[in-house]
């Protein structure tokens, strides 16, 4: 295998404490050296990264390949390709696929998939119930074994307790992370925009901020008498945040992510009737986005993801509330990550552990690091290279972003997975 | 962000939502709305302002009352026009309102005016048709009805005149009500010193203030010395939602009565877009009574629309 040299770049790497301009050195696909000179090593290929920073590849915690069972919204492939392209080296893909990850033969589907497409590393996550309909359990068992890293019941929120506190159970008894959507389906029924001044304005279904906060409250307090480790997967509200903070502080063992868009964009900026817009959990108020940095700041939320959507065009024509929820946005995660440097809402070294020591540790995956003898998962970028979210510069299938036409700052320039170069600009 | 219902030279092109409309433009409905206004009693009823026009009626939800002097607005403007009761289900996607819309198209129309039971269907027929074609929202969802809105401002102004001094109060289910939101838009834009909405909180939205009013959950006390007041029709499925216990217990908090009207200004008026619940929102002495003028906002429902198609049809670059 290649020996690669990467030089010049400004390496930040939290995990091991590493915020400097120096070298990192690759061979047999791992990282061999960081930062000290190895005499002797002659690369097969060497990258300037003058001017650009090096980091670990990015971990996504919740990426829709569409694949299978909605290839007209995207592929594998196309999806795969786009995350490569994003700096992502591994993704966690939600188990509400068509047909549903809950059996083992799913799951050997989608990894024989992924793995002809030799891009990031795929990490399929278990269906929590049986078809996500919330009555039986799934063989999580069966299904770890097949290579689910997680379990989870998608967006579809379990609507009794008694279930998900038999799936806490048996998941920790196989010590198996439970990611869970927090929503509580009777108070957000049909809703399509966040319950304040934009619904009320439009007279569009609203979703209280506290269909969420409640299931967060209720899934706190079963992860505490069920000893289960516990994430929380796109939360959106002050109320969540708050608590899952408090939590943390008692000792319990949850972490939570949020998604980018959530972090820029709240229910003023929605463009009345403009389905791009359209995304769950909804575009919340400006003090629950500002709760949701300043947690970002605190540690109480450890993790950014892209919660990544493709459609397909027809998903999103019609009127609002009956279009898709969803947004395509594997590309634009790192430079609205650096946007939020840019606002002075994290440093960079917290961006850069919220897209990989992060997500790693709540996985529980070597991973997310440069540390000597990992996988060389390597992200490099340009912070200052502005682009255009444009059909010449996207990826994916999905061309359904509120930043559509906009100018981003921040653009990856090579990506680098096992050793592999999977993308370069 | 461009405003989707006006032509480059700021004029009215679709009428989806007051929302965003200047007091100009309004005025305009109103003053044209006037002019049409001896035509009604006269024998012959019609004037050819949009002769070789084609009006549709896409009616995706249920009403007479609206379709119906729609229908009369077009004929005394002496368009062609086509109605069409389209039954939706929940079922039925964009998809399939965008085939229906595109196939009208291609038979050469010139208005398209819409009824449909989500929030945002105007704006997504008008974003999605031929350019010369014109989109009158006739409700939609949740979220407006801004001809109603516009005949109640027209009824308003012939008794009142000016709207800056006016208290108004609207009484009912403002939550579901895009007639309560439309009329809110329309009497803030006009100038309304104070719109109150009277309700119990589950049929308020939860930021309603943002809309400029103040909120009241007492009749009694958001009545006081009022100008003005609007019942809004109180649906039977609010009951079975655990909304309101029952139609009883709200005429009792809620309902429009001799005694509760003694609040108002003695030459206050009295207004419902109907169909009208006696012994529900509003007691049948009301209704019937001298300070209602529920028949007048039925007749001036004709000429506001006639107002709105003949201004829309002829911003829209067609000579009429």
């Amino acid at each position: 295998m290649k020996k690669i040299l990467i030089s010049n770049g400004h390496i930040i790497d939290p995990a091991n404490k590493i915020d400097q301009v120096g070298s990192v050195y690759i061979a047999e696909g791992k990282i061999l050296a960081v930062n000290e000179h190895i005499s002797d090593f002659t690369p097969d290929l060497s990258i300037d990264a003058k001017d650009n920073i090096v980091c670990p590849g990015f971990i996504d915690l919740s990426v829709r390949l569409r694949d299978p069972g909605q290839s007209y919204k995207g592929t594998i492939l196309s999806e795969t390709t786009a995350a490569a392209s994003a700096g992502v080296t591994s993704l966690c893909l939600p188990p509400d696929t068509s047909p549903v990850i809950d059996t083992q033969a799913v799951t050997e589907l989608i990894a024989d998939k992924a793995e002809k497409a030799s891009y990031p590393q795929v990490y399929p996550i278990g269906a929590l119930t049986h078809q996500l309909a919330g009555v039986e359990l799934s063989s999580m068992f069966a299904l770890k074994q097949a290579g689910c890293i997680a379990v989870s019941n998608a967006t579809v929120p379990l609507t009794s307790l008694l279930v998900l506190r038999r799936a806490m159970e048996y998941a920790s008894s196989h010590d198996l992370l439970v990611m869970y959507h927090p929503d509580i389906p009777s108070l957000s029924k049909n809703g399509c925009v966040h319950e304040g001044v934009f619904s009320t304005r439009y007279g569009l279904p609203a979703i209280p901020e506290a269909s969420e906060s409640i299931a967060v409250a209720q899934c706190l307090e079963l992860a505490e008498l069920t000893g289960c480790r516990l994430h929380f997967s796109q939360i959106s509200s002050r109320r969540s945040a708050i608590k899952i903070q408090q939590a943390k502080k008692y000792g319990l063992k949850v972490s939570a992510d949020v998604a980018i868009h959530q972090l820029h964009l709240t229910e003023d900026d929605i463009e009345p009737f403009n389905s791009s817009f359209h995304v769950l959990p909804p575009f919340r108020s400006k003090k629950d986005q500002k709760s949701l940095r300043e947690n970002l700041a605190n540690g109480a939320i450890d993790i950014i993801c892209s919660d990544h959507q493709p459609h397909d065009i027809d998903a999103k024509l019609g009127a609002f509330p009956e279009t898709e929820p969803g947004i395509s946005s594997l590309e634009t995660l790192l430079p609205l990550t650096l946007r939020l440097i840019e606002d002075n809402a994290i440093t960079l070294n917290q961006g850069i552990a919220a897209l990989t020591q992060n997500p790693a540790k709540t996985l529980g995956i070597n991973s997310g690091a440069l540390s000597l003898g990992f996988s060389a998962d390597i992200c490099i970028f340009d912070p200052n290279l502005s682009w255009t979210v444009n059909q010449d510069n996207w990826k994916s299938a999905g061309h359904n972003t509120p930043y559509w036409g906009q100018s981003l700052k921040g653009r990856v320039t090579h990506t680098l997975q096992a050793g592999s170069i999977i993308y370069t600009l | 962000m461009k405003n989707l219902q006006l032509t480059t030279e700021g004029k009215l092109k679709h009428f989806l939502s007051i929302d965003g409309l200047s007091k100009e433009i309004l005025t305009e409905i109103l003053d044209t709305a006037e002019s049409f206004s001896s035509m009604s009693e006269k024998q012959v009823k019609k004037v050819p302002l949009l002769r070789g026009k084609t009006i549709v009626n896409l009616f995706f939800e249920n009403s007479t009352r609206t379709r119906t002097t729609f229908e009369l607005a077009a004929t005394r403007l002496s368009a062609d026009v086509l109605s069409m009761n389209i039954a939706t289900s929940s079922t039925s996607k964009g998809e399939s309102l965008l085939d229906t819309i595109r196939n009208l198209e291609a038979m050469h129309v010139d208005m398209f005016v819409v009824r449909h039971a989500i929030s945002g269907a105007g704006h997504f027929i008008a974003q999605n048709t031929a350019p010369h074609i014109s989109v009158i929202n006739a409700g939609d969802g949740q979220h407006a009805h801004p001809t109603q809105a516009m005949l109640d401002m027209f009824t308003i102004r012939q008794h009142k005149h000016d709207f800056s001094p006016l208290k108004v109060a609207i009484i009912g289910d403002i939550l579901h009500s895009r007639v309560a939101r439309s009329q809110i838009q329309a009497l803030n834009t006009l100038g309304t010193q104070e719109i109150r909405v009277i309700a119990p909180k589950t049929l308020l939205p939860s930021h309603v203030e943002s809309l400029g009013v103040t909120a009241f959950n007492s009749i009694e006390e958001g009545l006081e010395d009022v100008d003005v007041i609007i019942m809004l029709r109180l649906q039977k499925e609010r009951m079975t939602s655990a909304l309101l216990p029952t139609e009883r217990e709200y005429f009792k908090c809620f309902g429009l009565t001799e005694e509760r009207l003694k609040f108002a200004k003695i030459n206050a008026i009295v207004m419902h877009p109907g169909p009208i619940n006696r012994g529900v929102e509003i007691a049948s002495s009301i209704a019937d009574g001298p300070q209602s003028v529920i028949l007048q906002q039925v007749s001036n429902g004709i000429i506001i629309r006639m107002a709105i198609m003949s201004l829309t049809l002829q911003n829209n670059g067609e000579a009429v």
